[in-house]
């Protein structure tokens, strides 16, 4: 793969450097590795990080520390749905633990795996914010929350549909 | 009385034209008026308590903030809103995101900010794209950018996303962060206020807060702390989750009893399915658990009220803490251990690793709970995990050691039977 912003995302790079003082643009490493993630398959391959720590002229390193710090940066390929289903306290009093069974049952995965057709990887998660909304599960950048295992069944047949399997 | 979600049912209240109709940006326009000082001194005339879940004084916090000459300053807003239960500035930033920028704008004003920055946790992925065109909308009226309305004042707003980590709630931590760090917390003092970010002068506050000094400065502090009880003045969101029939975000009165926030009509109509209040934690998973008697009643037999006083009374004895404002309400059927296995889990996920305490401490606890939950457990293993929990309170860099030990020690002190029930009950504990 080409590791190369394109220059769109270049344009909006040069606007997130833009919003620290002179000297400080270090400060923009947690925005460009979001993008970076977006652009460059899903996740934070070496020579990825490497890029980005050469646009910010900072070492390597520091990209690494902080990459490997954040939850939501991936530090291996992922599925092309990555399902983070909340597991925390107040979802599982709203019966997240039967969500969770209830996708590695069908989908044949444990916690953290990816389905062998490169769709799905189930990555249970901590307390996302919609604790009142429970039981519920991140996709991608929105919450689908309330959910049921009627629910769930339809969204893994829509999400198939969507990618043509 | 609603000071903050008054106009939430507003048909297009998310965007400009509709909000200004409904008397937006008028405290703005006020505040460009006054001096930054006398801005300060009706903050603290109103009483405002931080509602990220300290509650340290915000007029207090901001006559501390340094001023050395040649310096810049920066308003750092914390919308990480990380704690378990906690969802309320997800609401506000959602649906009423100018409400939010008026408050950052006067607040910026205030404090002598021209860069202020609001840190959001990453997974609230879509929040950035309403907040930034409630900016521009804001710039594009006037309201930000270079000598606003003529004040002289020059302010710009950024949001930064987090990237999934609960310890950046954490003012530190998120400071680290915003420097393109790990987010490991730093050693109080000094305080944000004398070096924050880029070592500058910071103030810190939570969403909410800064939502609140629009009504503070339209209706002045000193009325602002008429309203509310003792030294919880205004107004409180609640974000009530668990078993309840309606959960949500809620604008409370500060004179509101427990039992009318749970079982009123106006609030959460009683738990869902008919079943019974067992317990519940009032402030976010970092605080005390409490049995359904002493959730509704203090030790003395007085009615327990939705107010910083009232849920503390009786110390972590026999009361608890109004916190962030997260109300997990749990029903007769919910396993005590389990959720508290649930919450250790979480806070081992989520310790920076720093101190040893913390780091191993949260880690222990987790596998005792879960040994007990899964019925491998014995009476020993309760009286290690006290210890356990014991020892990390107190001797951490930040507070989150003490987030992970009360919940456990809450959980065991009135709980404990429930503990001992899986000891005795192998068989019946989950497999
Ligand atoms: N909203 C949420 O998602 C979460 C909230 N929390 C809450 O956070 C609380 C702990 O927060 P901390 O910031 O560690 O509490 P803290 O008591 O150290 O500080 C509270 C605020 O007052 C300021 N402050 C205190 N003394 C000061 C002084 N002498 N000079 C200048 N400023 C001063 C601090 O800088 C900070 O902004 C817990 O009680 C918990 O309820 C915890 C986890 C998540
Ligand atoms: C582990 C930990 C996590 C925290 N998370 C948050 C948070 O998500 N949001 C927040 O406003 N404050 C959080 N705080 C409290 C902040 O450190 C700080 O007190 C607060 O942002 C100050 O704002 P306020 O005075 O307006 O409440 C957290 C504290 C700790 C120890
Ligand atoms: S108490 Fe825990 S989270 Fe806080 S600094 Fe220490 S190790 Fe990190
Ligand atoms: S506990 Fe699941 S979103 Fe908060």
């Amino acid at each position: 793969m080409n590791i190369q912003f394109s220059p769109e995302k270049m344009i909006k790079v040069q606007e997130i450097i833009a919003r620290y003082p002179e000297g400080k643009q270090k400060s923009a490493l947690i925005p460009l590795l979001h993008l970076a993630q977006e652009e460059f398959g899903g996740w934070l391959d070496v020579p990825v990080m490497d890029y980005v720590a050469g646009i910010l002229n900072i070492k390597p390193i520091e990209v690494y520390e902080v990459a490997t710090f954040y939850t939501m940066f991936n530090m291996k390929p992922v599925g092309r749905y990555v399902l983070e289903v909340c597991q925390t306290g107040p979802c599982m009093l709203c019966g997240s633990d039967q969500i969770i069974s209830h996708i590695k049952n069908k989908l044949g995965i444990k916690e953290g795996e990816t389905t062998p057709d490169g769709l799905f990887t189930l990555k249970p998660a901590e307390c996302l914010g919609a604790c009142g909304y429970a039981p519920m599960m991140q996709l991608g950048k929105f919450f689908k929350e309330h959910l049921t295992i009627e629910k769930v069944d339809a969204l893994l047949d829509e999400l198939r549909a969507a990618a043509g399997n | 009385m609603k000071l903050l979600l008054e106009n939430a049912h507003i048909e297009g209240i998310r965007y400009y034209d509709a909000y200004r109709k409904n008397g937006g940006y008028r405290a703005v326009e006020k505040a460009l008026k006054m001096a930054p000082d006398d801005i300060v001194e009706e903050v603290k005339k109103s009483g405002l308590r931080g509602r990220g879940g300290a509650g340290f004084p915000t007029g207090m916090k901001w006559s501390f903030l340094a001023k050395p000459e040649g310096v810049p300053r920066h308003l750092v807003c914390n919308a990480d809103e990380s704690e378990p239960g906690t969802f309320k500035d997800r609401y506000l930033m959602e649906f009423l995101p100018h409400l939010f920028v008026e408050g950052l704008i006067i607040s910026s004003f205030a404090l002598g900010s021209n860069a202020t920055y609001i840190y959001i946790r990453g997974e609230y992925a879509w929040i950035p794209d309403i907040l930034e065109q409630a900016i521009a909308e804001a710039k594009a009226n006037g309201w930000l950018g270079k000598n606003i309305m003529g004040s002289g004042f020059d302010c710009e707003i950024y949001v930064q996303r987090g990237a999934g980590a609960y310890i950046c709630g954490e003012e530190t931590a998120l400071i680290e962060s915003l420097e393109g760090k790990r987010g490991n917390p730093r050693i109080k003092p000094p305080f944000p206020a004398v070096q924050g970010l880029w070592m500058r002068p910071t103030v810190v506050n939570n969403v909410e807060t800064i939502a609140a000094v629009v009504p503070i400065i339209n209706m002045g502090g000193e009325e602002y702390g008429k309203i509310g009880v003792g030294r919880s003045t205004g107004t409180k969101l609640i974000s009530a989750c668990g078993n309840l029939k309606r959960p949500g975000v809620y604008e409370i009165p500060f004179d509101l009893s427990v039992e009318e926030f749970i079982f009123g009509d106006e609030w959460c109509q009683g738990m869902a399915n008919g079943k019974r209040l067992k317990a519940c934690i009032p402030g976010g998973s970092s605080v005390p658990i409490l049995p359904a008697n002493l959730l509704l009643k203090t030790a003395k037999g007085e009615t327990r009220y939705m107010n910083y006083e009232s849920l503390s009374d009786g110390g972590f004895q026999t009361g608890s803490m109004l916190g962030s404002g997260g109300f997990i309400v749990l029903d007769e059927d919910q396993c005590v251990v389990r959720h508290t296995m649930s919450l250790a889990r979480f806070y081992k996920h989520e310790s920076c690793g720093q101190c040893s305490p913390c780091r191993e401490g949260t880690g222990w606890m987790y596998r005792i709970l879960k040994k007990l939950e899964y019925g491998q457990g014995t009476s020993a293993d309760i009286d290690l995990l006290w210890d356990i929990q014991r020892r990390i309170e107190g001797n951490t860099i930040c507070p989150l050691g003490d987030a992970a030990a009360w919940p456990v020690a809450a959980a065991i002190r009135h709980f404990r039977d429930e503990f001992e029930w899986h000891v005795q009950h192998p068989e019946e504990s989950q497999q």
